[in-house]
């Protein structure tokens, strides 16, 4: 027990090799190229809407397809339903995410540089956590404006939960939810960070190599 | 007595005898009966040819003249589908035009116009889409932007003119739309008695000046002419640039019952006007003003004008896309007459001329004429094809001639129902025609159609032109009156589907709901309003009995297709408000009690509860 505890902190104090360094860099940057792309995207079709109504998430915004006039739709839409509009104030996750990410990115750059797998293993817990807070968040929003709906509504429908992810038919709408580029980017970046993890314990020095580093 | 009962059983069967021959004799109706498409092949071509699927476009739009409806009626070619309604002279509750302050102010006191050619404006002699004009009887024309579909401007009455009926017509660039007085009157305008027709009465050729950027009309210039009947005309364009030329006819200057009166002489005039000439001696000063506007006087400013004696009573003056020939039609003639825009300079310079009226010369026919074709009966209007082919238009054989420039040879009839007055080929007036289609309009459709009653549509038919044979393809029956029409590309024309936002700037627009709101000063009171789906902000505003209220609406929609209509019963408004319009409506609170306003134009599932109420106290 106590052996396997010294091994774990001897790995956690050994350096992260340049492979794996490169790794990070390339999660860093992805890090940062979620910022210009979307994250997630709803498109909803009734026959009238033949193109669709787009609605892309940014890490700090909404943009609505034909120049955010889909957005204002969707809302003269909803509210007829006595949905929420949605509208950018009451996203605070627009507040803080850009920030979080931010310092997500840094916290990689610091791994890569300071190159200790500590640094490495701290940053993966927090992106981890980060990911999937950031779901479950975006999950409860989304169940949030599904069900509070205002009493008065002129069309009362059940409470519901809009598709997070997949195909949902609701009244006349055809609704589709995918994650977009941004959220493969995230997705992307864990990858490489789990990976220079893994490729750091796999060419970790074994205790049998320090010993043959010692007799020689 | 005997003798006499043979002799009546004799003429007796004698009659039977010649009754039942010639009962065999009746005449019928030729077995290819005009205007039949043909045969089972023919008409499945003709089918596919017009068909445009369900989602499917056209390939072109046509704007049709409405006539004395006052409106242009928009179509798809080659489906001939009716796609909208511009209305420009006539109220028109659909769209709520002539209701909403401007478009009300826009009509004045007049409240129907007689609308008979459109224009398409032209850059280098070729549609460029940006705007459309449109005559009007009443000495008006209009220009309708085609950004929106809208019509923008009337200018006129234009003073002086009178009977706007040869117009509107534009130059190569839309430097001008040229107008023409139809009938003559003294000028300046004063009563004179019509026994000094001759002499006191005056034609006018106006030339309309059109801002190049904005299209906005301004008077421009005129032109004193004797007191013809003017008729319809044509730019020159390329060779011929610089130049208009319009048809008169009642050059006999008679008075009383024209048809007979005005048709004595064999030859009346193509009048060629050297307007860049009219331009320059605007410049100069050489104008007088007249009723607000510049006149010259051809007698005094000689150059400026020509007259070019055409076969009796001519309607259409066209110019080939070349600019080389001016094609003339007398309509009490059989034959057409191919002008040689050269010979017509050389016959300038060298005084060639036979006599002159109101000292403008008139020029030797024969020494300006290239060619008579012999096209048929009642050649009214001449379109082209891009192939040096002419198509003329014949109302008294009902039928359309195609012939070839130069050679001068008819190759083609096809029949027309009925009584073909203008026509119009794609791009058929300018300097590269499309072929393709062309369109007759037609003054007579004479039941080719289910039975409506007395009063009959008019019928506009297709016909294709793509090959050496024209094939009458379609019947579409539309509304009065199709005088001409204009053919243009689909692509040409990119409109707007809402008004963006950020382009309204009108100063009682609203996009909040918060700012919506009745707001009084003295017996003045204005309501800001909001139209969104599905209710107005206010629901309710009070006034007093008195109050000169301003309505004004916006719709603040930028979904296309979603507007708003604005109607207040008993009050005789309907407005209609387009996707980020701001429309106002302003009108004397005369009747007291409560009045219900709703939105007229179907917008959404609860349109039906879109509505409010005005309180008159």
């Amino acid at each position: 027990m106590q052996a396997s505890l010294q091994r774990a902190n001897r790995f956690l104090q050994e350096p992260v090799g340049l492979p794996a360094r490169l790794m990070l860099l390339a999660a860093a940057v992805l890090v940062v190229a979620t910022y210009f792309f979307p994250l997630w995207n709803l498109t909803m079709f009734a026959p009238q809407y033949p193109d669709g109504l787009r609605l892309d998430i940014y890490s700090y915004t909404l943009v609505g397809g034909n120049n955010g006039q889909d957005v204002t739709e969707i809302n003269v839409l909803n509210h007829y339903i006595g949905m929420h509009d949605l509208v950018n104030e009451s996203f605070t996750e627009f507040q803080w995410m850009p920030f979080v990410i931010g310092m997500l990115g840094l916290l990689v750059l610091r791994a890569a540089v300071h190159g200790t797998v500590v640094a490495l293993v701290d940053v993966t817990m927090l992106f981890v956590y980060f990911g999937g807070f950031s779901l479950w968040s975006f999950g409860y929003k989304l169940y949030r404006y599904g069900h509070d709906l205002a009493p008065d509504a002129a069309v009362k429908v059940p409470p519901f939960m809009p598709p997070m992810f997949g195909y949902q038919q609701v009244a006349n709408f055809e609704i589709y939810s995918y994650p977009r580029a941004a959220s493969y980017a995230m997705f992307a970046s864990i990858l490489l960070l789990v990976s220079a993890l893994a490729w750091t314990w796999w060419n970790r020095r074994r205790p049998e190599d320090a010993v043959a580093v010692e007799r020689a | 007595m005997v003798r006499s009962n043979r002799t009546a059983w004799a003429g007796v069967s004698a009659f039977v005898v010649l009754a039942l021959a010639t009962s065999q004799c009746t005449p019928s109706a030729p077995t290819a009966r005009p205007g039949a498409v043909g045969t089972q092949s023919d008409i499945a071509q003709a089918a596919l040819k017009t068909y445009v699927a369900p989602g499917d476009l056209d390939e072109y739009y046509m704007f049709s003249s409405g006539g004395h409806s006052g409106n242009i009626y928009v179509y798809g070619v080659p489906s001939m589908r009716h796609l909208s309604t511009i209305p420009v002279y006539s109220p028109y509750p659909a769209t709520g035009y002539g209701f909403d302050d401007d478009s009300k102010k826009m009509l004045g006191d007049l409240t129907w116009g007689d609308a008979h050619h459109p224009a398409l404006s032209e850059t280098k002699g070729d549609y460029d889409g940006r705007w459309l004009f449109i005559n009007e009887m009443n000495g008006r024309i209009a220009r309708i932007d085609l950004r929106d579909f809208k019509t923008k401007q009337i200018l006129g009455p234009v003073p002086n003119l009178h009977g706007n009926h040869g117009s509107s017509f534009v130059t190569p660039n839309t430097e001008y739309a040229m107008m023409a007085t139809r009938f003559s009157r003294p000028v300046p305008q004063r009563a004179v008695g019509v026994d000094q027709y001759a002499t006191e009465y005056k034609g006018i050729i106006a030339g309309v000046k059109i801002e190049p950027t904005s299209g906005e009309m301004s008077l421009g210039w005129q032109i004193l002419m004797p007191p013809f009947d003017y008729d319809i005309g044509d730019a020159g364009k390329l060779a011929s640039d610089g130049w208009m030329f319009f048809t008169s006819y009642n050059t006999e200057r008679a008075i009383g019952s024209l048809e007979v009166t005005a048709s004595q002489r064999d030859r009346d005039y193509i009048v060629a006007v050297d307007w860049r000439a009219a331009e320059r001696a605007i410049a100069e000063g050489k104008g007088d003003m007249i009723g607000g506007v510049m006149v010259l006087d051809p007698a005094k400013v000689p150059g400026l004008v020509y007259l070019m004696p055409c076969g009796k009573s001519p309607h259409g003056v066209d110019v080939s896309p070349d600019g080389n020939w001016i094609i003339g039609s007398g309509k009490l003639q059989g034959v057409t007459t191919a002008f040689n825009f050269e010979k017509i300079q050389t016959a300038i310079r060298n005084k060639d001329f036979t006599g002159e009226e109101d000292g403008i010369p008139v020029l030797k026919y024969e020494s300006i004429k290239d060619a008579e074709i012999e096209v048929g009966l009642g050649p009214l209007h001449t379109q082209f094809g891009p192939d040096g082919f002419a198509y003329t238009s014949l109302f008294l054989d009902s039928a359309i001639a195609k012939w070839k420039l130069g050679t001068w040879e008819v190759v083609d009839k096809v029949p027309m129902s009925y009584n073909i007055g203008h026509l119009s080929a794609a791009e058929g007036d300018t300097v590269s025609p499309d072929g393709n289609y062309l369109v007759g309009l037609n003054k007579l459709s004479h039941g080719r159609h289910l039975n409506v009653g007395p009063s009959q549509p008019e019928s506009s038919q297709l016909v294709d032109i793509s090959e050496e044979k024209m094939k009458l393809l379609y019947d579409a029956f539309t509304e009065p009156e199709p005088h001409y029409a204009q053919i243009i590309k689909a692509d040409k024309l990119n409109p707007i589907e809402v008004y963006p936002k950020e382009e309204n700037t009108h100063p009682l627009a609203v996009w909040d709901i918060k700012d919506a709101g009745v707001t009084r000063n003295g017996n003045r009171v204005t309501v800001k309003m909001i139209a969104v789906r599905s209710s107005f902000s206010p629901t309710s505003f009070e006034v007093n009995e008195g109050d000169l209220v301003t309505v004004a609406v916006t719709n603040i929609e930028q979904t296309t297709d979603e507007l708003h209509g604005w109607g207040l019963l008993d009050y005789n408004i309907n407005i209609v408000v387009d996707p980020g319009e701001t429309k106002t409506v302003t009108f004397t609170a005369k009747k007291g009690g409560v009045f219900a306003y709703y939105c007229t134009n179907f917008c959404s599932a609860l349109h039906q509860e879109m509505q409010g109420y005005m309180i008159v106290k």
